[in-house]
């Protein structure tokens, strides 16, 4: 127990220690799941476009002969 | 060479590859560098604990530099050859960059404060880096502020060359002006003078903030690749 308080505690300097390590934290997780968002909405609106795109040919250019 | 990455789709094919093992590589170094920097090295005879703010301000502050030369060499490509990815690997660097330089801004205030008994000083160190956060945000900036990509993408590399001039002032603004930073003790002649049981974590975590730099960098090219063809199926389908 003493061994994690002391850990934690970070020979009296947590209040500079974990909030470093905490913005290093934020930052790049949350740019990481942000891109991560990013991508996923795009590819699934390309995806869903590119679905429609055949379609739209098709129809335009009528029945097969 | 450079033309053989100009395929998107040979670019996707490499960057699928990639992503998992730099993903992985960085995860695991980034654990093992936590650990060792965290709990299995020692507490420095002056500063104390305060030097494991070292093993995150450091990498973010080497990568904030290593990004924005990566920046620049591609929107200089981009210029030069008219490469078709360079300018969106450019762009997509500028965010992970800007977070790098937020990351090294704040870690060090936060060391600062009790080795320095300061957040903050207008040395030629620190504001030199602050600069390289506004070189960010204003390549980011000159993306949004034009209708037409091609013009934006000009604009932003034209910046992205001119702010070079900053990266060896941030290097060596500890040896050219009095400044309460220390100088290089990893990166100068004559090797690292930093003790092994510090520059392994150091190293380590280096590491990981380098495979998450390309991890992302990669997935961020692959969104931008995939906007582009989304405005361009929507330009046509607006057309027709």
């Amino acid at each position: 127990m003493d061994g994690i308080v002391g850990f934690l505690s970070m020979g009296g300097y947590w209040p500079f220690v974990w909030p470093a390590y905490g913005a290093a934290a934020l930052g790049l997780g949350g740019l990481l799941a942000l891109s991560i968002r990013w991508l996923r909405a795009n590819e699934a609106a390309l995806a869903r476009l590119e679905r429609e795109r055949p379609r739209r040919s098709v129809a335009r250019s009528g029945p097969a002969p | 060479m450079l033309h053989r990455f100009a395929n998107p789709a040979r670019f996707l094919r490499i960057a699928r590859w990639v992503v998992p093992w730099s993903a992985s590589l960085g995860l695991v170094s980034g654990a093992a560098g936590l650990y060792l920097g965290l709990a299995g090295s020692p507490a420095d005879y002056q500063q104390g604990d305060t030097v494991r703010i070292m093993y995150v301000h450091v990498p973010a502050a080497w990568m904030a530099l290593a990004a924005y030369a990566t920046m620049a060499l591609a929107s200089a490509v981009a210029l030069i050859w008219k490469h078709p990815l360079a300018d969106l690997i450019a762009k997509s660097t500028a965010p992970i960059g800007a977070t790098f330089t937020a990351i090294a801004l704040i870690t060090g205030a936060l060391w600062g404060q009790p080795t320095w008994g300061t957040w903050w000083v207008w040395d030629a160190r620190l504001t030199s880096v602050l600069i390289l956060l506004f070189l960010y945000v204003g390549y980011l900036a000159l993306w949004n502020a034009f209708d037409d990509p091609t013009r934006a993408a000009r604009a932003a590399a034209v910046l992205a060359l001119v702010g070079v001039v900053n990266l060896p002032i941030i290097k060596f603004s500890v040896d050219w002006w009095n400044t309460l930073h220390q100088p290089a003790s990893v990166l100068k002649i004559g090797g690292p003078t930093i003790h092994p049981a510090m520059l392994t974590p150091l190293l380590l975590m280096a590491l990981a903030f380098l495979c998450y730099f390309i991890t992302l960098l990669l997935l961020r090219v692959r969104g931008e690749l995939a906007a582009r063809k989304l405005r361009a199926l929507q330009a046509a389908r607006a057309e027709g």
